[in-house]
């Protein structure tokens, strides 16, 4: 799995190329935190070139979503959500916990 | 019954993913359940190196698969510690973002990804679990 990040005016876009499983979610939780870190909570996550999500990156999403949903200081959203990765979020009652984008453009002009 | 041995260890669940997804292959299941059987193998998988296995990355994963025409079956024996991932009771699909459980997630999806989940135990002998998927026609 690759990670890139960019840094917009009003928010950050993390793009994930690969496969996120228990191996490689640590990394993309890297990603969000060194973002957070930076003070910084407002992060489109773009998953156009995603080629497999399991339930570990579910929960990194969810406890990235967690810390930047905190005091309202901004939220992680979702970009080009493949249609097997969106199915199983649905299934497992994720989907209202993330808004969602057709792409990555629309996803950054949200903030 | 094709079978094939993998270190117990999160950096292989690549490999074992692309080798139940050949089994759902041959076996004719079209992309949507080729991928669901591999997010359940990867789920079962995850949790038997967590949790059977612990720390332990030298423990041995056994995966195997076989097709009677109707159902593909896959099975994943382990010789960590007993863990029953069917006596695990369903996580809250509903509650708010603060109160979201974070484990039990892997364990309904495999649930609800496959036809059929079953564990045994045989101490020394090992752990197994079969998951079986029907052939959607």
């Amino acid at each position: 799995m690759d990670i890139t990040t960019q840094q917009f005016k009003h928010c950050d876009l993390v793009s994930v190329k690969g496969r996120i499983d228990s191996y490689t979610a640590p990394k993309l939780g890297e990603a969000i935190e060194a973002i957070n870190n930076a003070g910084r909570y407002k992060i489109v996550l773009d998953l156009s070139e995603l080629e497999f999500m399991s339930s570990a990156g579910f929960r990194t999403m969810l406890l990235g979503q967690r810390n930047c949903k905190r005091y309202n200081r901004g939220e992680i959203v979702l970009a080009s959500l493949p249609k097997r990765t969106r199915e199983a979020l649905d299934l497992t009652g994720f989907t209202p916990l993330f808004k969602t984008f057709d792409d990555q453009v629309e996803a950054v002009g949200n903030f | 019954m094709k079978t094939a041995f993998f270190q117990a260890k999160f950096e292989n669940l690549d490999s074992i993913r692309e080798y139940v997804g050949l089994g759902a292959k041959d076996a004719g299941f079209n992309d949507s359940d080729i991928y669901a059987v591999q997010l359940a193998a990867d789920e079962a998988c995850s949790n038997i190196i967590e949790h059977a296995y612990g720390n332990d990355d030298t423990g041995l994963l056994e995966c195997s698969y076989s097709f009677d025409g109707e159902y593909l079956v896959l099975t994943f024996k382990d010789y960590g510690c007993f863990f029953d991932p069917t006596s695990v009771s369903d996580p809250d699909l509903t509650s708010s973002l603060e109160q979201r459980q974070i484990g039990g997630l892997g364990l309904f999806l495999i649930k609800n990804l496959m036809d059929d989940v079953q564990y045994e135990s045989h101490g020394e002998a090992g752990n197994v679990l079969t998951l079986k998927k029907r052939l959607r026609v």
